[in-house]
């Protein structure tokens, strides 16, 4: 029997389920991620992906095998959701060896080459020329893979934006720009930043295909990025995704937030929750969330116990990988 | 042997991986049908195909970030950027992007990509179109630095540049392009971080690259009728650097004068006088001379532009102050 899924009408609930295990394994990791980090064992600084689980969660189970993304300083979610084990993540954020990036990256550079992530990335909009360059290296060889560029609504204030969306445009470039629009560029808000209300104009000013989802609702992201991908592996060109998210933690751990009222986190966290959203929708008994949520606390604490007795790196290893 | 320009061998190495390799390619602005603001890349259009020689709109950060991402994909990108000093325009791509993926990632990511530019004084382009570079790329770990000065080992680097697994800036100078000698007859991948002595000499070692190469040899023959035996170094690639090649002329020598087109202050001069200094101290029988631009922009009348920049007659005064026949 076809799923309603393949039928094109939704994802099944099962699937869904699915989807709902692995936002509270982000939420649950970004949850210990601050705890670890208060209680001074984290190096560096750190933001985490809380409110955003969905658009990590529903982009990037919408790929497929071969298919490779570019995150952002706020990587945790999207490097779990591309298929990073946790513990590499955690890992990373202590520096070890067995971090996905082996301690030379930290929390704003996760990399995992293996499983298409080619880097987060801490300059805003960095990566995005560099996703246009891998879409391009697809296209030349033929080969039905798609480059996703995940960056905020502050990204597209920025030079790279621009250029990277324009290249991509012009040479029809297998390429998704997933702008999480959480309405914050770190602290200013986006009445600050945005002279525009509408940013699928942005892109639509190169004549690209644009897309605006509710990015609190993972299964319209999947939905979208499902639509979006099929266009650019068509050899149809990119796509601009608007997902409008929130964003229910600060800037970074610790960010006191004094620049956003605190009613609108209150409200936000109450009607905005990507988790609460799904689980209300799912009609989960309180046993079954339970269980899920118990699992990924488990994974989530194990995570800290895998990256406290990895291994430092020793200081001279500091010197490997410079090659000039 | 076979003779070509400068312009002809970086054309000929390009082609020839062209040929060879489907993963290199081209992409920069005017590079297709116009064959390049400099005509180095002309003809290739025809021979390889729009999809391989990709005019590029005018956006420097994006066409060296798609090399970038396409080099990390797998491909063996060459970008020109039209002239050195757009390379301001994408400097966050390369300092930030090229240089540390591989680092940052703890050696997961290779970035096989070939930045071409080129530029330099002595035509009266005016401040924006003129200015040397080289030594700020010098000062960044993770770009490898290449800056040849003849025919013959502009192709031999550059073929071994674009087979670097690794983010290179490769600088021609504009003024060379013309400039023909006899190449091998196949080319020949030089490796990265050895020096060629133009010309050996018992007196003074001087440490030159791109144009000043040619100011160098000039200089060293009007030595010669003074009786100062000049030797002349080009180190050809500035990151890696041969320091022993270097090192060995001095001590052999006992004076060193470097010399670069680029502005003294902070040039790569400096970094070869603290070399010298601190690995020949005992050798040195006078002070490290540097010469290069006077600080100021390059300007556009020709007087003032031939004031500026430097030429066989300073590399020459400062050969002779290292002896004592100023």
């Amino acid at each position: 029997m076809a799923t309603l899924e393949e039928k094109g009408q939704t994802v099944s609930a099962e699937r869904l389920k699915d989807f709902l295990r692995e936002m509270l394994l982000i939420r649950r990791f970004e949850e210990k991620v601050e705890e670890r980090f208060r209680a001074g064992e984290l190096p560096g600084f750190l933001h985490v992906a809380i409110g955003q689980e969905a658009v990590a969660v529903g982009v990037c189970r919408a790929l497929e095998e071969g298919d490779v993304i570019a995150s952002t300083h706020r990587a945790h979610g999207h490097t779990i959701a591309k298929g990073t084990h946790p513990n590499e993540v955690m890992a990373e954020l202590y520096g070890k060896v067995e971090g996905c990036s082996h301690g030379y990256g930290g929390s704003m550079h996760l990399y995992d080459f293996e499983r298409g992530n080619l880097g987060a990335n801490a300059v805003v909009g960095g990566g995005l020329p560099g996703i246009v360059g891998a879409g391009l290296a697809f296209k030349m060889r033929g080969e039905p893979r798609v480059a996703v560029a995940f960056f905020g609504d502050g990204a597209t204030n920025i030079g790279t934006f621009h250029e990277a969306l324009n290249l991509a445009q012009l040479w029809t470039v297998p390429a998704i720009f997933v702008c999480e629009h959480n309405r914050y560029a770190e602290s200013t808000p986006s009445t600050q930043h945005l002279p525009i209300e509408d940013m699928t104009k942005r892109a639509e000013a190169f004549g690209m295909v644009s897309m605006t989802v509710d990015g609190q609702d993972v299964e319209a992201v999947f939905d979208t990025a499902k639509k979006a991908l099929r266009h650019a592996r068509d050899g149809k060109g990119p796509v601009f995704i608007v997902a409008d998210c929130v964003r229910l933690s600060g800037h970074y751990v610790g960010d006191p937030q004094v620049y956003r009222p605190k009613e609108e986190i209150n409200e936000l966290r109450k009607n905005r929750d990507p988790i609460e959203l799904l689980r209300t929708r799912l009609e989960l008994s309180d046993e079954e969330f339970g269980e899920m949520d118990g699992e990924a606390t488990r994974i989530a604490e194990d995570s800290v116990e895998f990256a406290k007795k990895g291994t430092d790196p020793k200081p001279e290893d500091a010197l490997k990988n410079v090659y000039a | 042997m076979p003779e070509l320009t400068y312009r002809e061998a970086v054309r000929d190495a390009m082609s020839e991986a062209m040929r060879r390799d489907d993963d290199v390619f081209i992409m920069g602005e005017d590079i297709a049908e116009m064959g390049g603001s400099m005509g180095v890349t002309q003809g290739m259009l025809d021979e390889f195909g729009p999809d391989r020689v990709r005019n590029t709109p005018i956006s420097e950060m994006a066409i060296v970030g798609a090399g970038i991402g396409a080099a990390v994909a797998g491909m063996r990108p060459i970008v020109e950027v039209m002239y050195q000093d757009f390379m301001t325009l994408a400097m966050e791509q390369l300092v930030q992007q090229a240089a540390k993926h591989r680092y940052m990632s703890g050696g997961q990511t290779k970035v096989p990509l070939t930045i071409r530019t080129q530029g330099g004084a002595g035509w009266s382009p005016g401040a924006q179109h003129a200015q040397q570079v080289e030594a700020w790329f010098v000062h960044v770990p993770g770009i490898k630095v290449v800056f040849p000065s003849t025919p013959e080992d502009v192709r031999g680097l550059l073929w071994t540049s674009i087979y670097d697994d690794n983010p290179v800036v490769f600088f021609e100078h504009r003024t060379l392009y013309n400039l023909k000698n006899e190449v091998p007859e196949a080319i020949e991948g030089m490796e990265l971080g050895k020096a060629r002595i133009h010309r050996e000499g018992e007196d003074v070692t001087v440490v030159a690259t791109g144009r000043l190469v040619h100011e160098a040899l000039s200089a060293a023959k009007e030595a010669e009728e003074d009786g100062i035996s000049v030797e002349v170094v080009d180190p050809r690639t500035l990151l890696p650097l041969d320091e022993e090649s270097i090192i060995g002329s001095v001590k052999k020598t006992n004076r060193c004068v470097v010399a670069h087109e680029a502005v003294v202050r902070m040039g790569f001069g400096a970094e070869i006088a603290a070399l010298v200094q601190h690995q020949a101290f005992d050798y040195l029988d006078a002070p490290v001379e540097r010469v290069g631009a006077k600080f100021a922009p390059i300007p556009f009348a020709p007087v003032m532009e031939e004031y500026v920049i430097p030429h066989a007659g300073d590399v020459l005064a400062a050969v002779k102050r290292t002896v004592g026949k100023e």
